[in-house]
């Protein structure tokens, strides 16, 4: 340990002081299991715990989504293998081993749950934020770390609250996971009033996360780091936290409102007249389903960026790594995230053009729709540009960031016919708007989150994954997406309605004979199809499964901590980067994407590389 | 390891972390806050006409919870202050003061609760005033009330409207010569008896969940103020600095949830 170490003095307490000494000769301060693993405060240890277990709940919604695949091709029929043990864990909803419409419902509404609010956003936004951000900025920690624990602590309990739902009577939320009123407040569960309550933990964890990385980002940037000296994934997790901060409180507003609904009786949402059942609600009246809708539209909307922002900001760091020039464009990119941002909070309409609120508010909201699509695409240029003239290395994590820029293309482009109300009307509620989103999401966002945990996995572990396994992962993937969602587009443009629970087999041409417009057989058989690749998507994600695991231990081991040869701070650092960081605290000096500089004697130069030193010292590993 | 600027003030951006933190905090409270204020303004335009309440609420004791929140702001700041200028004693008074003033609204708050809790609204399905509407305070339920199985009396002070809409405008000149007398009423001729708690309409409803959720903001406020007045103060002692930030931070958001209220107030009480 040198003299530049002391100028991180220890925290504060007895504890701490007494490890001034030395490394490791402290066999007391070595903290226990709970300590270490459950009740860290470290970004890094909170980042993975969000990473895990984030991947094990993305996990758990494809796995429902396999189940509603069955039941829509095969509907009625008993779930081969798992049916039995559905029909013992859920009791009369999977009677037989079939799955209910209920059932139905029930996955249909979680799966949406569970992969937004507990599989990607914590992925994108907490487990690389997390990681990455602090160390991206040069800071020894997250500004508020005890804080960062409670954010974790909270996210796990609302997952635990979510899960809980599956086994109460009557079983999980039924009404989608855009919980619609009145519908969520008349289906005879209490699966709806778990779902707040998760989502108000969920809600408060995110509220947590976002302020701690906004004072991260503003207060501990390392000397030299400037504004636009920040990389760009630091910039996109800069204005997602923003968005989190400032958009998911409407929600809450509104869970609650719902909850008292659901538990307390009231009308919120409710309108005056309701019948359930053919009888006269007793209620009160008075409410507006149309309010629930906003205000849930006004989360809703802007988390579609925050599911797509870190995502870009995942691909806008791995291409400008891998076609070792500067990323195209930084300045463009930097304000077209944050006029995204700002956008993002005035679209939330045009999921509503349904719902009769008037052309007025509907033409307004087209236009800002038409509006916030052209720093999208500005954004998705500047990353295709960045290839030109680059010497392109293809890796793993470049193969997934290459094919994220195709995929998030066809998810944005197809959105444009529902940003029109005229269009729209017409495909809402169809399986169009199910491929649409879904190529923003799965082989968008997902395809850029693997390509971070390839690409970050080395600096974490300090081993490599199998480049082999990542590109059978990869390949697989791509091809099988594309075979389960491409169809979809067909499947809605002729007509199928999303949310049927018999894949709209009473609207196919074999059932209805003497009707117009019915179902082909053609599309109807395309359910069979996409079953069959999602099955083949799910073996796909076996590779990367085994590899994860098996590199922890087994894979090969990097040379130096900059395997990628990166500009960032985050490759400065030792590997892994132990409690606080960095060693010294590092002088920024130039901006974040230097490689291929004229007359300087590598291809990269780290953003705090002295200024004297031409030719850099490779970076010895340091043993931990 | 340290994190930095956790208690002086980065140069650059002026401020210390933890104060970044609170109005960034403040900023989605704001958001939240402002949704719940837009839903109240949408369920109100939206109402049937004549059918939303006015002066169903006691401006008196609103008026007296306004200045109780008002004065435990100025001993708030007071209570910084002295921390700044290092007077310890005297920020154990002041913040004595905003303690027992926060005590003392949520005090009126239950109060103001329970008389809704204890206020009820009967229609009448037969007897004498069949069709009319009975509103009023309960004095007592008799031994043997029971709704379901239509036995006892339960005795309202209060009156009886024939339209019940003339239970809604408590402002109107009508409703100001109303003589309040007790009422004793069959369970046989009830065919609706429900108190004015949050599900009677969309008014209590969303007076109930606004300032219930007020309330548990202020819960939250008085319990760390209480905490950094008793056994946190002793960061005093290490660190005065650290622990002036921290009053600091609660400070601004005990101001946030006055201002909540000087919304609140108006709002739900003077219209």
């Amino acid at each position: 340990m040198d003299d530049s170490v002391a100028q991180f003095p220890p925290y504060r307490g007895p504890e701490a002081e007494a490890s001034h000494g030395g490394h490791g000769h402290h066999d007391h301060e070595q903290p226990g299991f709970w300590a270490k693993y459950i009740f860290s405060t470290d970004h890094k240890v909170i980042g993975i715990q969000y990473g895990l277990t984030s991947l094990c709940f993305m996990l758990f919604g494809f796995f429902l989504m396999l189940l509603m695949r069955w039941q829509i091709s095969h509907p009625g029929m008993p779930v081969p293998a798992i049916g039995p043990l559905l029909e013992k864990v859920l009791g009369a909803p999977a009677a037989g081993g079939a799955i209910s419409a209920d059932l139905y419902n029930s996955f249909g509404a979680m799966h949406g749950t569970i992969m937004v609010f507990l599989g990607v956003v914590p992925l994108a936004f907490a487990a690389f934020g997390n990681y990455v951000v602090p160390l991206m900025i040069g800071a020894p920690d997250m500004a508020f770390p005890r804080i960062n624990m409670a954010s974790y602590h909270a996210f796990f309990l609302g997952g635990v609250v979510m899960l809980v739902s599956f086994f109460i009577p009557g079983g999980a939320a039924q009404a989608g996971w855009t919980s619609y009123s009145p519908l969520a407040t008349t289906i005879p569960t209490n699966g709806q009033a778990f779902w707040l309550t998760g989502m108000v933990l969920l809600i408060t964890s995110s509220l947590l996360g976002a302020v701690n990385f906004i004072a991260t980002i503003i207060q501990l940037r390392a000397p030299g780091m400037t504004w636009m000296r920040m990389p760009f994934f630091v910039w996109a997790q800069f204005v997602t936290a923003f968005i989190l901060l400032l958009a998911f409180p409407p929600l809450e507003a509104a869970g609650v409102l719902q909850l008292m609904d659901n538990v307390a009786h009231t009308s919120f949402f409710l309108p005056t007249g309701l019948a359930v059942g053919g009888q006269l609600a007793d209620r009160s009246g008075g409410g507006s389903p149309l309010l629930w809708q906003h205000l849930f539209w006004f989360l809703g909307h802007p988390e579609v960026y925050v599911l797509i922002l870190p995502a870009m900001g995942i691909v806008g760091e791995i291409i400008a790594n891998n076609a070792r020039k500067p990323i195209w464009g930084y300045k463009s990119l930097v304000y077209s995230v944050l006029f995204v941002g700002f956008l993002s909070f005035i679209v939330w309409a045009h999921h509503m053009y349904m719902t009769g609120m008037g052309q007025r508010i509907a033409t307004f909201f087209q236009a800002t729709t038409m509006i916030i699509s052209i720093p999208s695409v500005i954004i998705l240029t500047c990353l295709f540009l960045s290839l030109w003239g680059g010497s392109i290395r293809i890796n793993t994590p470049m193969l997934f960031a290459l094919g994220f820029l195709p995929m998030f293309g066809i998810g944005g482009l197809s959105g444009l016919p529902l940003g029109l109300a005229a269009t729209d009307l017409y495909l809402h509620d169809t399986y169009y708007i199910i491929a649409h989103f879904h190529y923003v999401v799965a082989p968008g966002t997902i395809f850029a989150l693997f390509a971070g945990v390839y690409f970050w996995f080395p600096k974490i572990t300090g081993r490599r994954m199998s480049e082999f396994w990542g590109r059978v992962h990869f390949w697989c993937s791509f091809v099988f997406m594309n075979m389960v969602f491409q169809p979809m587009f067909f499947q809605g443009i002729k007509g199928m309605l999303r949310r049927m629970s018999n894949g709209a087999a009473n609207y196919s041409a074999a059932q209805v004979h003497d009707a117009i417009d019915t179902l082909p057989g053609t599309i109807m058989e395309l359910n069979t199809f996409i079953l069959w690749a999602a099955i083949a998507l799910g073996l796909a994600q076996i590779p990367f499964i085994i590899n994860l695991f098996y590199s922890i231990s087994h894979g090969e081991k990097v040379t130096s901590d900059n395997p990628w040869q990166a500009t960032t701070l985050d490759w400065q650092t030792p590997t892994p980067p132990p409690h606080g960081n960095f060693a010294h605290v590092p002088h920024v000096l130039r901006g974040p994407y230097e490689y291929s500089a004229p007359g300087h004697g590598t291809d990269f130069t780290p953003q705090n590389e002295p200024l004297d030193q031409p030719v850099p010292q490779p970076h010895p590993v340091h043993a931990h | 390891m340290d994190i930095p600027y956790t208690v002086e003030i980065r140069p650059d951006t002026g401020v210390y972390n933890a104060k970044i933190g609170i109005w960034l905090f403040l900023a989605s409270e704001v958001m939240l806050f402002g949704a719940l204020f837009s839903a109240y303004i949408l369920l109100r335009v939206g109402a049937e006409p004549g059918m939303w309440p006015h002066g169903w609420l006691d401006v008196r004791l609103g008026a007296i919870n306004t200045l109780l929140l008002a004065l435990s702001a100025i001993t708030t700041l007071l209570a910084w202050a002295a921390c700044k200028v290092r007077q310890f004693g005297k920020f154990k008074v002041f913040h004595a003061c905003t303690i027992l003033l926060a005590l003392t609204f949520l005090g009126i708050k239950s109060y103001e609760y329970h008389d809704k809790w204890i206020h009820y609204e009967i229609a009448l399905g037969s007897g004498p005033n069949a069709g009319k509407f009975a509103e009023g305070h309960l004095v007592e339920k008799s031994a043997d009330f029971n709704l379901a199985k239509k036995t006892g009396t339960v005795t309202l002070h209060g009156h009886i409207v024939a339209d019940r809409k003339d239970l809604m405008d408590l402002r109107s000149p009508a409703a100001q010569t109303v003589q309040n007398e007790e009422l004793t009423i069959n369970a046989a001729d009830i065919a609706k008896m429900e108190n004015y708690g949050p599900k009677h309409n969309t008014f209590t409803a969303i007076y109930f969940t606004l300032t219930g959720l007020h309330a548990l903001h202020i819960l939250g406020g008085t319990a760390v103020i209480f905490y950094l007045w008793g056994p946190g103060s002793r960061l005093w002692r290490r660190d005065p600095e650290r622990f002036t930030n921290r009053i600091e931070v609660s400070g601004l958001f005990w101001h946030f949830v006055d201002l909540v209220w000087i919304f609140l107030f108006p709002v739900l009480y003077l219209t």
